[in-house]
C-alpha cells in the first residue's frame, strides 16, 4: 500500500506578534505544503490573532490552494474556551481538528481530525471515532513504527492518518504556566512574556543538558523530532499525510527539504545533513523506534557523520 | 460526598476500610493500571479476599483499569474487564476509548467511572463518555480550578470527583508523556512515570545526584533530604536561574477546601497513594474520614483541625502541602 504522503503544517504552536503570525504564512502560501493547521492551540490567552483573523487566514490560504484546517485548543477549562470552540466547530465551511474530547463531542457525526492530544492507541478506538465522523487522525506522538503498522492494517476504510515528523514535541499541558513562573509571574498576570520566546523557553538540566522547551502551558522537548530518515518505512506503511511544526526561523527551508526528499528528488540522508543546521538543539526520534523520545538512533548518527 | 481510598495492597484495602473509607480502588498487577509498580497490586486470590473483606463492612471496591492498550497488548485489557466483570466490583475505572466500548458493549451492567487518565477537564468531554458509555462518575484531572469544578459540576449529569490529597501531578493526567520522552515508559503505556528501573544515584562531589533516564533530575547537597525523582519536581536551570522550574516536591492538600468542594456538588473525594504503606493509607484516611464528617455536620464552622493538618504533613511528599490548581495563585 505504499504511497506519496502529502505534506502538512502543523498550528503554530507559540506565540508570535500578529504581524509575524501573517508573514509566515504569507510565506506558506507559496510553499508546497498541501494542508495547514490554523489557530491557537495551547493558551486562550494568546489573543492577538482573533478567530476572525484566523478565518481571514483561512481564506486566503484556501485560494492559494491549501487545504485548511482549523485547530483547537488542547486544554479546555473556562466557558469562554468553549464558547470560541462552537464557533470553530460550527463553521461549515473548514474541517476541524479537535484536540480534546469536548471538541470531539461537538464534532460528532460531521467530519473531523483528531490531534494528537487525542489518545488513539488501539484499533478498536480509531474504529469507534470513525463511526463518529472522524476523517484523519494524527498519530500519538509517544507510539512506535511497530504499534503504527499494526494500527495500519487495522484501519477502517477511509480514514486517513498523519504522522509528526518534524519539529519540537509537545509533551505536556497544565493548568500552570511555566514561561509565567520562570519570571516569578503568576498566570493571572503573565504579561505575555512566550512573546519573547518564538521557539520556546529552554529548561536544562543542572549539568547544562538542554532537556525541555517551556512554551507557556505546554512542555515540549528542547530535541527536534525528526523523522526524515523514516519517510520511506511511512511510505510502506500508507501514511497519508506528514505533518512539520512550525518554527520561527526556515521553516521555509525545512518543508522545502521534506517536500523534495518526498518527491525523490533528494536523498533522505542529504535531507538530513541540511536540517542538522536547521535544529536548534539537535534532533531526536527514539519514540519511532520504541525507545525514550529524546533519543537520536545509530541510523541518524550515522547520517550526520557521511557513512 | 463519599471518600475513595488507596489500596496498593491487602494491607492497606484493610487499613482504608477501617478507617472509614466508602470506597476503595484497586488494580491487577501487570500494566493494565497506573500504578504498576514491582511488589504492588492485586493477583485473584488477594483480590477476591479484598473485595470479600470490604463487603463485609459497606465498603465498595472500584477497579483502576487506566492506561491505554496498544494493538499488540489488547487482550491484556480484554481478560482484565472480563475479570472485572466477574469479580462484580462496584465500578471499573478506565481511560481508554477501546476499553469503555469493550465494557459497556460487553457488560451494560458494570458501572464505569471514566479516569483521571481520560483528561476530561470540560463538560462537553464529559458528555462524550456518557452519551458513548455511559460513564456514571468522573474524575477530573488537577487542573481546575474550584470555580471551574463547580462550572462543570452544575453542566454535567455525571458525578464528579475530585483528588483531595497526595502526590500532586501538575499536568493534565493522560496527556503528559515527559515519563516517556526520558524513559520510554509513561502512565499511558506502561502504567508508571519516572519509573524506578530508569532511576540512578550517584554520590559525586557536588552532592547526591538523582537521574531518571540518564538525565540529572535533581543534585543533593550535604544536609538536603533526598528524594524520589519524579521528572517534572527536580530543579532545572532556566534563564540562568536554578529552581524547582515545574513544581516543588510537594502534595495536594485540599483539606480546607472541604465546604467549597462540597457546596460545588463534588460526589467524591480521591485519595491518592496506591504506592504508599499501609500506615499511610490508614493515617490519611483516619484524617480524612473526621474532616469529612465535620464539614457534612456543620459546613458553616468547618475548619482543619491543626492536628489533622499536623498528620497529614508528616506524610507528605517533600513534607509539605499546596492547594494546586484549586487555588488560581499556584497557577
Amino acid at each position: 500500500m505504499s504511497n506519496t504522503p502529502r505534506l502538512s503544517l502543523g498550528p503554530i504552536l507559540y506565540y508570535w506578534s500578529r504581524d509575524d503570525v501573517l508573514e509566515f504564512y504569507r510565506q506558506i502560501a507559496d510553499s508546497p505544503v498541501d494542508i495547514v493547521y490554523l489557530g491557537e492551540t495551547v493558551c486562550s490567552k494568546r489573543t492577538l490573532m482573533r478567530t476572525d483573523d484566523w478565518f481571514r487566514l483561512a481564506e486566503l490560504l484556501t485560494a492559494a490552494g491549501k487545504e485548511v484546517v482549523l485547530s483547537t485548543l488542547a486544554l479546555l477549562e473556562a466557558e469562554s474556551e468553549l464558547k470560541r470552540l462552537r464557533r470553530l466547530c460550527g463553521n461549515a465551511q473548514y474541517l476541524v481538528e479537535a484536540n480534546d474530547m469536548g471538541a470531539v463531542q461537538l464534532m460528532r457525526g460531521r467530519p473531523f481530525v483528531a490531534g494528537h492530544s487525542v489518545n488513539i492507541y488501539n484499533e478498536r478506538t480509531l474504529k469507534l471515532l470513525a463511526e463518529e465522523g472522524l476523517k484523519r487522525w494524527v498519530f500519538p506522538l509517544e507510539l512506535s513504527a511497530g504499534t503504527l503498522a499494526d494500527m495500519q492494517s487495522a484501519r477502517p476504510a477511509g480514514i486517513e492518518t498523519e504522522v509528526f515528523v518534524y519539529g519540537r514535541l509537545p509533551l505536556a499541558y497544565s493548568a500552570r504556566c511555566f514561561t509565567a513562573r520562570a519570571h516569578n509571574l503568576p498566570k493571572d498576570d503573565c504579561q505575555y512574556r512566550c512573546l519573547d520566546y518564538p521557539d520556546g523557553l529552554i529548561l536544562s538540566a543542572q549539568d547544562d543538558t538542554r532537556f525541555l522547551s517551556l512554551n507557556g502551558i505546554q512542555t515540549q522537548s528542547a530535541q527536534t523530532c525528526n523523522l526524515i530518515l523514516e519517510l520511506d518505512p511511512m511510505r510502506e506503511l500508507g501514511v497519508d499525510v506528514v505533518r512539520i511544526s512550525p518554527q520561527s526561523r526556515r521553516s521555509d527551508a525545512v518543508i522545502d527539504i521534506f517536500h523534495r526528499c518526498i518527491e525523490g528528488e533528494m536523498e533522505a540522508e542529504e535531507g538530513m545533513r541540511r536540517l542538522e543546521r536547521l535544529m536548534p538543539v539537535g534532533a531526536c526520534n527514539g519514540y519511532w523506534h520504541g525507545e525514550a523520545g529524546m533519543l537520536a538512533t545509530q541510523n541518524q548518527a550515522r547520517a550526520l557523520s557521511g557513512e | 460526598m463519599d471518600l475513595v481510598c488507596p489500596a496498593g495492597n491487602l494491607p492497606s484495602l484493610k487499613a482504608a476500610v477501617d478507617n472509614g473509607a466508602n470506597a476503595v480502588y484497586f488494580g491487577f498487577r501487570d500494566d493494565t493500571n497506573a500504578r504498576h509498580f514491582a511488589g504492588l497490586n492485586f493477583g485473584p486470590a488477594k483480590m477476591a479476599e479484598g473485595v470479600r473483606y470490604a463487603r463485609q463492612h459497606g465498603v465498595k471496591v472500584f477497579l483502576a483499569l487506566n492506561t491505554y492498550p496498544q494493538p499488540n497488548g489488547w487482550s491484556r485489557w480484554q481478560t482484565a474487564v472480563d475479570q472485572a466483570a466477574d469479580l462484580v466490583v462496584d465500578a471499573m475505572i478506565a481511560a481508554d476509548i477501546g476499553v469503555l466500548d469493550y465494557a459497556s458493549n460487553r457488560y451494560p451492567e458494570l458501572n464505569l467511572h471514566l479516569s483521571v487518565q481520560g483528561s476530561a477537564t470540560n463538560y462537553e468531554a464529559l458528555r462524550f463518555y456518557r452519551e458513548r458509555f455511559g460513564i456514571r462518575r468522573a474524575v477530573l484531572p488537577r487542573v481546575l480550578s474550584l470555580s471551574q469544578i463547580e462550572h462543570v459540576v452544575s453542566n454535567s449529569s455525571v458525578e464528579v470527583e475530585v483528588f483531595g490529597f497526595g502526590s500532586l501531578c501538575v499536568m493534565v493526567e493522560g496527556r503528559c508523556i515527559l515519563s516517556s520522552y526520558a524513559t520510554g515508559l509513561s502512565p499511558n503505556t506502561f502504567g508508571a512515570c519516572s519509573p524506578a528501573s530508569h532511576v540512578e544515584w550517584r554520590e559525586t562531589e557536588e552532592g547526591l545526584q538523582t537521574r531518571l533516564g540518564g538525565v540529572l533530575i535533581e543534585t543533593y547537597r550535604k544536609g538536603e533530604n533526598a528524594g524520589y525523582p519524579t521528572l517534572c519536581k527536580g530543579r532545572f536551570c532556566v534563564a540562568g536561574n536554578t529552581f524547582h522550574a515545574i513544581e516543588e516536591p510537594t502534595s495536594l492538600n485540599t483539606l480546607e477546601l472541604l465546604p467549597d468542594l462540597q457546596k460545588a456538588g463534588v460526589s467524591a473525594i480521591k485519595i491518592e497513594g496506591r504506592q504508599r504503606s499501609p500506615v499511610y493509607v490508614a493515617q490519611v484516611t483516619r484524617v480524612w474520614r473526621a474532616a469529612l464528617d465535620a464539614c457534612r455536620r456543620d459546613p458553616e464552622n468547618y475548619r482543619p483541625q491543626a492536628n489533622w493538618m499536623a498528620e497529614l504533613g508528616k506524610v507528605s511528599e517533600g513534607t509539605q502541602t499546596t492547594l494546586g490548581a484549586y487555588s488560581r495563585p499556584w497557577q
